[in-house]
Protein backbone atom coordinates (compact mmCIF):
# COMPACT_ATOMS: atom_id res chain seq x y z
CA UNK A 1 0.00 0.00 0.00
CA UNK A 2 2.99 2.55 1.31
CA UNK A 3 4.39 1.52 -2.55
CA UNK A 4 0.95 2.68 -4.38
CA UNK A 5 1.21 5.66 -2.14
CA UNK A 6 4.94 6.92 -2.94
CA UNK A 7 4.37 5.96 -6.77
CA UNK A 8 0.82 8.26 -6.51
CA UNK A 9 2.52 10.72 -4.55
CA UNK A 10 5.64 11.11 -6.78
CA UNK A 11 3.55 11.12 -9.56
CA UNK A 12 1.52 14.00 -8.32
CA UNK A 13 4.61 15.94 -7.34
CA UNK A 14 5.25 16.09 -11.33
CA UNK A 15 1.39 17.22 -11.89
CA UNK A 16 0.95 13.41 -13.34
CA UNK A 17 -1.19 10.92 -12.64
CA UNK A 18 -1.65 7.19 -12.89
CA UNK A 19 -4.46 7.04 -15.40
CA UNK A 20 -3.01 9.82 -17.49
CA UNK A 21 -4.86 12.70 -16.31
CA UNK A 22 -3.92 16.04 -15.36
CA UNK A 23 -4.29 16.62 -11.26
CA UNK A 24 -7.82 18.70 -12.25
CA UNK A 25 -8.68 16.43 -15.54
CA UNK A 26 -12.02 14.88 -14.59
CA UNK A 27 -12.72 11.61 -16.04
CA UNK A 28 -15.00 10.92 -18.71
CA UNK A 29 -18.91 11.21 -17.97
CA UNK A 30 -21.90 9.94 -19.18
CA UNK A 31 -25.66 10.26 -17.90
CA UNK A 32 -28.71 8.29 -19.38
CA UNK A 33 -32.10 8.39 -17.40
CA UNK A 34 -35.13 6.47 -17.55
CA UNK A 35 -33.22 3.24 -17.22
CA UNK A 36 -35.27 1.51 -15.20
CA UNK A 37 -38.95 1.06 -16.11
CA UNK A 38 -40.54 0.04 -12.79
CA UNK A 39 -39.16 3.87 -11.20
CA UNK A 40 -41.05 7.16 -12.50
CA UNK A 41 -37.35 8.62 -12.05
CA UNK A 42 -34.21 6.62 -12.84
CA UNK A 43 -30.38 7.21 -13.95
CA UNK A 44 -27.41 5.67 -14.87
CA UNK A 45 -23.89 7.61 -14.44
CA UNK A 46 -20.51 6.20 -15.70
CA UNK A 47 -17.26 8.39 -14.37
CA UNK A 48 -14.66 6.51 -15.83
CA UNK A 49 -15.03 2.94 -14.70
CA UNK A 50 -17.05 4.08 -11.65
CA UNK A 51 -20.87 3.25 -12.54
CA UNK A 52 -23.60 4.04 -10.32
CA UNK A 53 -27.60 3.95 -10.74
CA UNK A 54 -30.11 5.80 -8.82
CA UNK A 55 -33.89 5.36 -8.86
CA UNK A 56 -36.51 7.51 -7.45
CA UNK A 57 -39.94 6.06 -5.57
CA UNK A 58 -42.66 8.41 -5.00
CA UNK A 59 -45.37 7.81 -2.25
CA UNK A 60 -47.74 9.52 -0.42
CA UNK A 61 -47.10 9.93 3.21
CA UNK A 62 -47.98 11.83 6.62
CA UNK A 63 -45.57 15.29 6.90
CA UNK A 64 -43.21 16.05 9.44
CA UNK A 65 -45.19 18.44 12.01
CA UNK A 66 -42.70 21.05 11.49
CA UNK A 67 -43.34 21.04 7.46
CA UNK A 68 -46.51 20.52 7.22
CA UNK A 69 -47.02 21.21 3.95
CA UNK A 70 -43.46 19.97 2.32
CA UNK A 71 -42.65 17.01 0.73
CA UNK A 72 -40.20 14.93 1.94
CA UNK A 73 -37.14 14.22 0.89
CA UNK A 74 -34.78 10.96 1.73
CA UNK A 75 -31.63 9.96 0.11
CA UNK A 76 -30.35 6.43 0.44
CA UNK A 77 -27.19 4.60 -0.84
CA UNK A 78 -26.52 1.06 -0.69
CA UNK A 79 -22.58 0.21 -1.02
CA UNK A 80 -23.73 -3.45 -2.45
CA UNK A 81 -20.53 -5.82 -2.24
CA UNK A 82 -21.21 -6.53 -6.09
CA UNK A 83 -19.64 -3.18 -7.05
CA UNK A 84 -16.54 -3.85 -4.84
CA UNK A 85 -14.34 -6.31 -3.09
CA UNK A 86 -14.36 -3.77 0.25
CA UNK A 87 -17.99 -3.48 0.26
CA UNK A 88 -19.63 -6.32 2.65
CA UNK A 89 -23.60 -7.46 3.25
CA UNK A 90 -24.86 -6.16 6.87
CA UNK A 91 -25.79 -3.43 8.32
CA UNK A 92 -25.08 0.66 7.04
CA UNK A 93 -21.37 1.44 7.44
CA UNK A 94 -20.30 4.70 8.06
CA UNK A 95 -19.31 5.34 4.77
CA UNK A 96 -22.38 4.71 3.17
CA UNK A 97 -24.34 6.64 5.37
CA UNK A 98 -21.71 9.31 5.10
CA UNK A 99 -22.63 9.04 1.21
CA UNK A 100 -25.75 8.91 1.61
CA UNK A 101 -26.50 11.75 3.77
CA UNK A 102 -23.94 14.52 1.98
CA UNK A 103 -25.91 13.64 -1.11
CA UNK A 104 -28.50 14.44 1.02
CA UNK A 105 -27.84 17.39 1.72
CA UNK A 106 -26.10 18.84 -1.69
CA UNK A 107 -29.91 18.56 -2.67
CA UNK A 108 -31.75 19.47 0.28
CA UNK A 109 -29.70 22.46 0.93
CA UNK A 110 -29.82 24.05 -2.64
CA UNK A 111 -33.77 23.35 -2.22
CA UNK A 112 -33.16 21.37 -5.65
CA UNK A 113 -36.68 20.36 -5.27
CA UNK A 114 -39.62 22.80 -4.62
CA UNK A 115 -41.31 20.92 -1.55
CA UNK A 116 -43.85 22.78 -1.32
CA UNK A 117 -44.91 21.74 -4.58
CA UNK A 118 -45.05 18.27 -3.16
CA UNK A 119 -48.21 19.22 -0.72
CA UNK A 120 -51.17 17.45 -1.25
CA UNK A 121 -53.04 18.71 2.19
CA UNK A 122 -51.26 20.25 4.54
CA UNK A 123 -50.15 18.77 7.66
CA UNK A 124 -51.99 15.09 6.11
CA UNK A 125 -50.66 14.16 2.66
CA UNK A 126 -47.81 15.02 1.12
CA UNK A 127 -45.30 13.57 -1.81
CA UNK A 128 -42.27 11.58 -0.20
CA UNK A 129 -39.69 11.28 -2.56
CA UNK A 130 -36.77 8.52 -1.97
CA UNK A 131 -34.23 8.68 -3.76
CA UNK A 132 -31.69 5.23 -3.65
CA UNK A 133 -28.17 5.04 -4.89
CA UNK A 134 -26.90 2.00 -5.65
CA UNK A 135 -23.01 1.39 -7.13
CA UNK A 136 -22.18 -0.91 -9.32
CA UNK A 137 -19.09 -0.55 -9.71
CA UNK A 138 -16.80 0.73 -7.58
CA UNK A 139 -13.79 2.84 -9.10
CA UNK A 140 -13.60 6.09 -6.56
CA UNK A 141 -15.43 9.33 -6.41
CA UNK A 142 -19.35 7.42 -5.41
CA UNK A 143 -19.79 10.94 -3.82
CA UNK A 144 -19.71 13.26 -6.94
CA UNK A 145 -21.65 9.85 -8.78
CA UNK A 146 -24.32 9.69 -6.57
CA UNK A 147 -24.99 12.93 -6.48
CA UNK A 148 -24.79 13.75 -10.48
CA UNK A 149 -27.23 10.32 -10.45
CA UNK A 150 -29.53 11.77 -7.52
CA UNK A 151 -30.03 15.14 -9.77
CA UNK A 152 -30.34 14.18 -13.22
CA UNK A 153 -32.98 11.11 -11.40
CA UNK A 154 -34.80 13.45 -9.93
CA UNK A 155 -34.93 15.91 -12.94
CA UNK A 156 -36.72 13.08 -15.26
CA UNK A 157 -38.99 11.96 -12.77
CA UNK A 158 -42.60 11.75 -12.76
CA UNK A 159 -45.37 11.10 -10.10
CA UNK A 160 -47.41 8.21 -10.05
CA UNK A 161 -50.89 8.54 -10.59
CA UNK A 162 -52.85 9.25 -6.85
CA UNK A 163 -56.33 8.31 -6.41
CA UNK A 164 -57.03 11.05 -3.71
CA UNK A 165 -60.53 9.71 -2.88
CA UNK A 166 -59.33 6.32 -2.63
CA UNK A 167 -55.53 7.48 -0.54
CA UNK A 168 -53.80 4.79 -3.14
CA UNK A 169 -50.93 5.53 -5.14
CA UNK A 170 -51.26 3.46 -8.64
CA UNK A 171 -46.88 2.66 -8.62
CA UNK A 172 -47.46 1.38 -12.50
CA UNK A 173 -49.40 4.22 -13.80
CA UNK A 174 -46.89 7.58 -14.33
CA UNK A 175 -48.50 10.79 -14.81
CA UNK A 176 -46.76 13.34 -17.40
CA UNK A 177 -46.15 15.96 -13.99
CA UNK A 178 -42.66 16.54 -13.67
CA UNK A 179 -41.00 16.68 -10.12
CA UNK A 180 -40.48 20.37 -9.24
CA UNK A 181 -36.71 20.89 -9.53
CA UNK A 182 -35.87 24.20 -9.50
CA UNK A 183 -31.81 24.15 -9.32
CA UNK A 184 -28.84 21.82 -10.23
CA UNK A 185 -26.48 21.69 -7.23
CA UNK A 186 -23.29 19.46 -8.75
CA UNK A 187 -20.91 18.18 -6.50
CA UNK A 188 -16.76 18.50 -7.29
CA UNK A 189 -14.59 15.89 -5.26
CA UNK A 190 -10.62 16.25 -4.01
CA UNK A 191 -8.23 14.45 -3.09
CA UNK A 192 -5.00 15.38 -0.90
CA UNK A 193 -2.03 13.34 -0.99
CA UNK A 194 1.38 14.78 0.39
CA UNK A 195 0.06 18.67 -0.28
CA UNK A 196 -0.91 17.85 -3.60
CA UNK A 197 -4.21 18.20 -4.90
CA UNK A 198 -6.45 15.98 -7.34
CA UNK A 199 -9.63 16.34 -8.91
CA UNK A 200 -12.13 13.00 -9.12
CA UNK A 201 -10.38 10.32 -7.21
CA UNK A 202 -9.98 7.00 -8.28
CA UNK A 203 -10.70 3.82 -6.10
CA UNK A 204 -6.50 3.14 -5.60
CA UNK A 205 -5.89 7.11 -5.09
CA UNK A 206 -8.79 6.88 -2.51
CA UNK A 207 -6.99 4.26 -0.68
CA UNK A 208 -4.02 6.19 -0.09
CA UNK A 209 -4.78 9.84 -0.08
CA UNK A 210 -4.72 11.70 2.98
CA UNK A 211 -8.22 13.49 2.98
CA UNK A 212 -11.02 14.68 0.30
CA UNK A 213 -12.81 17.67 -0.24
CA UNK A 214 -16.36 17.68 -1.31
CA UNK A 215 -18.07 21.03 -2.39
CA UNK A 216 -21.63 21.39 -4.31
CA UNK A 217 -22.13 24.49 -5.92
CA UNK A 218 -24.64 25.96 -8.09
CA UNK A 219 -25.70 27.95 -11.38
CA UNK A 220 -24.75 31.13 -10.42
CA UNK A 221 -21.58 29.62 -8.45
CA UNK A 222 -22.75 29.98 -5.04
CA UNK A 223 -22.13 27.14 -2.70
CA UNK A 224 -24.58 24.54 -1.06
CA UNK A 225 -22.34 22.04 0.81
CA UNK A 226 -19.19 21.25 1.62
CA UNK A 227 -17.60 17.86 3.34
CA UNK A 228 -14.51 16.86 4.18
CA UNK A 229 -13.13 13.21 5.32
CA UNK A 230 -9.91 11.78 5.99
CA UNK A 231 -7.00 11.81 8.27
CA UNK A 232 -5.46 14.75 6.51
CA UNK A 233 -5.90 18.68 6.53
CA UNK A 234 -6.37 21.38 4.13
CA UNK A 235 -5.07 25.13 4.53
CA UNK A 236 -7.60 27.87 4.11
CA UNK A 237 -5.61 28.51 0.69
CA UNK A 238 -6.33 24.61 -0.51
CA UNK A 239 -10.20 25.12 0.26
CA UNK A 240 -10.41 28.22 -1.58
CA UNK A 241 -8.69 27.08 -4.40
CA UNK A 242 -10.98 23.66 -4.61
CA UNK A 243 -13.68 26.27 -4.73
CA UNK A 244 -12.69 27.85 -7.30
CA UNK A 245 -12.00 24.67 -9.74
CA UNK A 246 -15.51 23.21 -8.49
CA UNK A 247 -17.21 26.41 -9.58
CA UNK A 248 -15.35 26.03 -12.60
CA UNK A 249 -16.08 21.97 -12.99
CA UNK A 250 -19.82 21.89 -11.56
CA UNK A 251 -20.44 24.13 -14.66
CA UNK A 252 -18.88 21.58 -17.13
CA UNK A 253 -20.78 18.81 -15.62
CA UNK A 254 -24.26 20.62 -15.55
CA UNK A 255 -23.97 20.86 -19.05
CA UNK A 256 -23.72 16.90 -19.45
CA UNK A 257 -27.38 16.48 -17.48
CA UNK A 258 -28.80 19.91 -18.48
CA UNK A 259 -29.43 18.33 -22.04
CA UNK B 1 -31.88 25.90 6.87
CA UNK B 2 -35.01 28.39 6.61
CA UNK B 3 -37.63 26.38 7.71
CA UNK B 4 -41.39 28.35 8.57
CA UNK B 5 -42.61 28.99 11.63
CA UNK B 6 -39.06 30.24 12.99
CA UNK B 7 -39.11 33.96 14.41
CA UNK B 8 -39.26 37.13 11.54
CA UNK B 9 -36.20 38.22 12.50
CA UNK B 10 -32.59 36.67 13.97
CA UNK B 11 -31.04 39.66 14.12
CA UNK B 12 -32.20 43.27 15.54
CA UNK B 13 -30.15 46.05 15.75
CA UNK B 14 -27.09 44.31 14.54
CA UNK B 15 -27.19 42.35 18.11
CA UNK B 16 -28.41 38.46 17.74
CA UNK B 17 -31.62 37.33 19.72
CA UNK B 18 -29.96 35.92 22.69
CA UNK B 19 -27.43 39.28 22.81
CA UNK B 20 -24.47 38.58 21.38
CA UNK B 21 -22.78 40.59 18.63
CA UNK B 22 -21.94 38.92 15.21
CA UNK B 23 -18.66 37.95 16.18
CA UNK B 24 -19.09 36.84 19.46
CA UNK B 25 -19.05 33.27 21.00
CA UNK B 26 -20.82 31.83 23.75
CA UNK B 27 -19.84 31.74 26.95
CA UNK B 28 -17.41 28.44 27.04
CA UNK B 29 -16.50 26.88 29.90
CA UNK B 30 -14.11 23.39 29.76
CA UNK B 31 -12.83 21.26 32.34
CA UNK B 32 -10.70 18.83 32.30
CA UNK B 33 -11.32 15.01 34.25
CA UNK B 34 -14.71 14.75 35.16
CA UNK B 35 -15.03 11.17 34.82
CA UNK B 36 -12.76 9.06 37.52
CA UNK B 37 -12.77 5.39 35.07
CA UNK B 38 -11.17 6.57 31.59
CA UNK B 39 -8.04 7.41 30.97
CA UNK B 40 -9.03 10.96 30.06
CA UNK B 41 -12.13 13.18 30.18
CA UNK B 42 -13.35 16.77 29.73
CA UNK B 43 -16.37 18.50 29.51
CA UNK B 44 -17.59 21.57 27.68
CA UNK B 45 -20.53 24.28 28.33
CA UNK B 46 -20.68 26.22 25.10
CA UNK B 47 -24.24 28.19 25.86
CA UNK B 48 -26.56 25.64 26.80
CA UNK B 49 -24.86 23.18 24.65
CA UNK B 50 -22.78 20.51 27.47
CA UNK B 51 -20.96 17.55 26.30
CA UNK B 52 -19.08 15.20 27.81
CA UNK B 53 -16.34 13.15 26.42
CA UNK B 54 -14.36 10.15 27.99
CA UNK B 55 -11.42 8.30 26.51
CA UNK B 56 -10.40 5.09 27.01
CA UNK B 57 -6.93 3.91 25.65
CA UNK B 58 -4.86 2.86 24.04
CA UNK B 59 -6.15 -0.39 25.21
CA UNK B 60 -6.81 -3.65 23.23
CA UNK B 61 -8.63 -3.95 20.34
CA UNK B 62 -12.01 -5.11 19.95
CA UNK B 63 -13.83 -6.55 17.60
CA UNK B 64 -9.75 -7.80 16.99
CA UNK B 65 -9.91 -7.23 13.09
CA UNK B 66 -9.97 -3.48 13.91
CA UNK B 67 -6.54 -3.54 14.90
CA UNK B 68 -3.66 -2.53 12.66
CA UNK B 69 -0.13 -3.16 13.00
CA UNK B 70 1.15 0.42 12.42
CA UNK B 71 -1.11 2.32 14.00
CA UNK B 72 -4.05 2.59 16.68
CA UNK B 73 -7.62 2.41 15.72
CA UNK B 74 -9.06 5.41 16.43
CA UNK B 75 -12.73 4.92 17.58
CA UNK B 76 -15.06 7.94 17.80
CA UNK B 77 -18.90 7.63 19.30
CA UNK B 78 -21.30 10.73 19.18
CA UNK B 79 -24.27 9.95 21.02
CA UNK B 80 -27.27 12.27 22.08
CA UNK B 81 -28.65 11.62 25.25
CA UNK B 82 -32.60 10.75 24.80
CA UNK B 83 -33.09 13.68 26.79
CA UNK B 84 -30.70 16.59 25.25
CA UNK B 85 -33.10 17.59 22.75
CA UNK B 86 -36.75 19.50 23.19
CA UNK B 87 -38.88 15.78 22.07
CA UNK B 88 -36.99 12.96 23.35
CA UNK B 89 -34.29 11.20 20.94
CA UNK B 90 -34.41 7.86 20.62
CA UNK B 91 -31.58 6.11 22.49
CA UNK B 92 -29.21 3.79 20.13
CA UNK B 93 -27.25 4.95 17.24
CA UNK B 94 -28.72 7.53 13.84
CA UNK B 95 -27.68 7.94 10.44
CA UNK B 96 -26.97 11.61 11.99
CA UNK B 97 -25.03 10.40 14.82
CA UNK B 98 -23.07 7.76 12.92
CA UNK B 99 -22.21 10.64 10.12
CA UNK B 100 -21.40 12.90 12.85
CA UNK B 101 -19.18 10.39 14.74
CA UNK B 102 -17.12 9.71 11.71
CA UNK B 103 -16.71 13.39 11.10
CA UNK B 104 -15.19 13.60 14.30
CA UNK B 105 -13.03 11.07 13.90
CA UNK B 106 -12.04 12.47 10.64
CA UNK B 107 -11.04 15.65 12.59
CA UNK B 108 -9.33 14.67 15.45
CA UNK B 109 -7.30 11.47 13.82
CA UNK B 110 -4.56 14.63 12.01
CA UNK B 111 -3.41 15.30 15.53
CA UNK B 112 -2.96 12.20 17.02
CA UNK B 113 0.53 10.32 16.41
CA UNK B 114 -1.61 6.91 16.10
CA UNK B 115 1.53 5.59 14.46
CA UNK B 116 2.60 5.60 18.10
CA UNK B 117 0.29 3.44 19.59
CA UNK B 118 0.50 0.38 16.82
CA UNK B 119 -2.47 -2.73 17.15
CA UNK B 120 -4.41 -0.88 20.02
CA UNK B 121 -7.67 1.21 20.17
CA UNK B 122 -8.05 4.55 21.05
CA UNK B 123 -11.86 5.57 22.17
CA UNK B 124 -13.63 8.52 22.38
CA UNK B 125 -17.13 8.09 24.03
CA UNK B 126 -18.70 11.89 23.21
CA UNK B 127 -22.26 12.42 25.29
CA UNK B 128 -24.03 15.55 24.52
CA UNK B 129 -26.69 15.57 27.59
CA UNK B 130 -27.85 18.93 26.36
CA UNK B 131 -27.93 20.20 22.85
CA UNK B 132 -28.44 23.65 21.51
CA UNK B 133 -26.32 23.58 18.45
CA UNK B 134 -22.15 22.98 17.48
CA UNK B 135 -22.85 19.85 19.44
CA UNK B 136 -20.13 18.56 16.98
CA UNK B 137 -17.82 21.28 17.18
CA UNK B 138 -18.52 21.73 20.93
CA UNK B 139 -17.44 17.66 21.06
CA UNK B 140 -14.49 18.13 19.24
CA UNK B 141 -12.87 20.69 21.20
CA UNK B 142 -13.98 18.66 24.84
CA UNK B 143 -12.66 15.24 22.93
CA UNK B 144 -9.02 17.01 22.33
CA UNK B 145 -9.12 17.72 25.66
CA UNK B 146 -9.83 14.45 26.85
CA UNK B 147 -6.88 12.93 24.58
CA UNK B 148 -4.55 15.29 26.19
CA UNK B 149 -5.35 14.51 29.32
CA UNK B 150 -5.72 10.39 28.58
CA UNK B 151 -1.53 11.78 27.77
CA UNK B 152 -2.10 10.62 24.13
CA UNK B 153 0.51 12.32 22.25
CA UNK B 154 -0.42 15.24 19.68
CA UNK B 155 0.80 17.53 17.25
CA UNK B 156 -1.78 19.99 18.61
CA UNK B 157 -4.77 20.47 20.47
CA UNK B 158 -7.95 20.29 17.73
CA UNK B 159 -10.38 23.24 18.19
CA UNK B 160 -13.50 24.14 16.25
CA UNK B 161 -16.27 26.04 15.99
CA UNK B 162 -19.36 26.40 13.54
CA UNK B 163 -20.48 30.04 11.96
CA UNK B 164 -22.17 30.25 9.11
CA UNK B 165 -24.93 33.21 7.69
CA UNK B 166 -28.26 34.06 9.39
CA UNK B 167 -30.63 37.16 8.18
CA UNK B 168 -28.08 37.62 5.66
CA UNK B 169 -24.95 38.48 7.39
CA UNK B 170 -22.17 36.30 8.79
CA UNK B 171 -22.54 34.88 12.53
CA UNK B 172 -20.01 32.83 14.74
CA UNK B 173 -20.80 30.30 16.75
CA UNK B 174 -24.59 29.49 16.06
CA UNK B 175 -27.28 29.00 18.34
CA UNK B 176 -30.39 26.34 18.00
CA UNK B 177 -32.79 29.27 16.44
CA UNK B 178 -29.93 30.42 13.75
CA UNK B 179 -29.23 27.11 13.09
CA UNK B 180 -32.63 25.67 12.04
CA UNK B 181 -33.91 29.26 10.66
CA UNK B 182 -30.71 30.79 9.48
CA UNK B 183 -28.97 30.25 5.24
CA UNK B 184 -26.29 27.96 5.87
CA UNK B 185 -23.57 26.36 9.04
CA UNK B 186 -20.47 26.01 8.30
CA UNK B 187 -18.68 23.93 11.24
CA UNK B 188 -14.68 23.78 11.21
CA UNK B 189 -12.35 22.29 13.18
CA UNK B 190 -8.10 23.48 12.65
CA UNK B 191 -5.08 22.75 14.22
CA UNK B 192 -4.45 25.86 15.49
CA UNK B 193 -0.65 25.98 15.87
CA UNK B 194 -0.84 25.62 12.08
CA UNK B 195 -3.97 26.84 11.30
CA UNK B 196 -4.29 23.31 8.99
CA UNK B 197 -8.52 22.54 8.63
CA UNK B 198 -9.07 19.53 9.74
CA UNK B 199 -12.88 19.68 9.93
CA UNK B 200 -14.79 21.14 7.17
CA UNK B 201 -18.68 21.49 6.34
CA UNK B 202 -21.24 23.56 5.32
CA UNK B 203 -24.68 23.22 4.35
CA UNK B 204 -27.18 26.18 2.70
CA UNK B 205 -26.14 29.30 0.42
CA UNK B 206 -23.31 31.34 0.40
CA UNK B 207 -20.73 32.49 -1.66
CA UNK B 208 -16.78 32.06 -2.20
CA UNK B 209 -16.12 35.33 -0.37
CA UNK B 210 -18.54 34.46 2.19
CA UNK B 211 -17.16 31.26 2.70
CA UNK B 212 -13.42 32.70 2.69
CA UNK B 213 -14.42 35.00 5.66
CA UNK B 214 -17.14 32.72 7.28
CA UNK B 215 -13.09 30.54 7.50
CA UNK B 216 -11.09 33.32 9.03
CA UNK B 217 -13.92 34.57 11.21
CA UNK B 218 -14.08 30.58 12.48
CA UNK B 219 -9.97 30.28 12.79
CA UNK B 220 -9.77 33.73 14.87
CA UNK B 221 -12.29 32.32 17.45
CA UNK B 222 -10.66 28.73 17.29
CA UNK B 223 -7.58 30.83 18.88
CA UNK B 224 -9.72 31.86 21.72
CA UNK B 225 -11.51 28.94 22.48
CA UNK B 226 -7.95 26.83 22.11
CA UNK B 227 -6.90 29.48 25.32
CA UNK B 228 -9.55 27.64 27.31
CA UNK B 229 -8.72 24.28 26.48
CA UNK B 230 -5.05 24.70 27.41
CA UNK B 231 -6.52 26.53 30.66
CA UNK B 232 -8.24 23.70 31.37
CA UNK B 233 -5.70 21.40 30.96
CA UNK B 234 -3.30 23.51 33.23
CA UNK B 235 -6.15 23.60 35.89
CA UNK B 236 -6.97 19.68 36.14
CA UNK B 237 -3.06 19.51 36.92
CA UNK B 238 -2.30 22.45 38.49
CA UNK B 239 -4.54 21.37 41.44
CA UNK B 240 -4.69 17.31 40.83
CA UNK B 241 -6.09 15.81 43.76
CA UNK B 242 -8.70 18.66 44.28
CA UNK B 243 -10.31 18.58 41.00
CA UNK B 244 -10.12 14.31 41.14
CA UNK B 245 -12.28 14.79 43.70
CA UNK B 246 -15.05 16.55 41.34
CA UNK B 247 -17.46 14.79 39.26
CA UNK B 248 -19.63 15.85 36.36
CA UNK B 249 -22.47 17.72 37.77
Amino acid sequence: MNLIQDYLADLLKLQKREDGREPFQYRDVSVETGVISRSPGSARVKIGNTEVLVGVKLDVGTPFPDTPSEGVLVVNAELIPLASPDFETGPPKPESIELARVTDRGIRESHTIDVEKLCIKSGEKVWMINVDVYPMNDDGNLIDAASLGAIAALKSAVLPKYDEKADKVEYKEFTKTKLPVKALPIMVTFGKLRGSLFIDPTRREEKVFDSRLSVSTLENGTLCAMQKGGFGTFTKDEVLQIIDVAIQRGKELRKIISK
Amino acid sequence: MGGIGGPEKLIVKGKRLDGRALDELRPIQIKAGVIKNADGSAMIMQGETKIVVAVYGPREVFPKHFARADRAHLNCVYDMAAFSTPERARPGPSRRSVEISKVIRDSLAPAIFLEKYPKTAIDVFIEVTNANAGTRVAAICAASVALADAGIEMRDIVTAVASGKVDGQLALDLFELEDNYGEADMPLAIMPRTGEITLLQMDGDITKDEAAKLIEMSMNACQKIYELQKRALRDRYATEGAAAEETVE
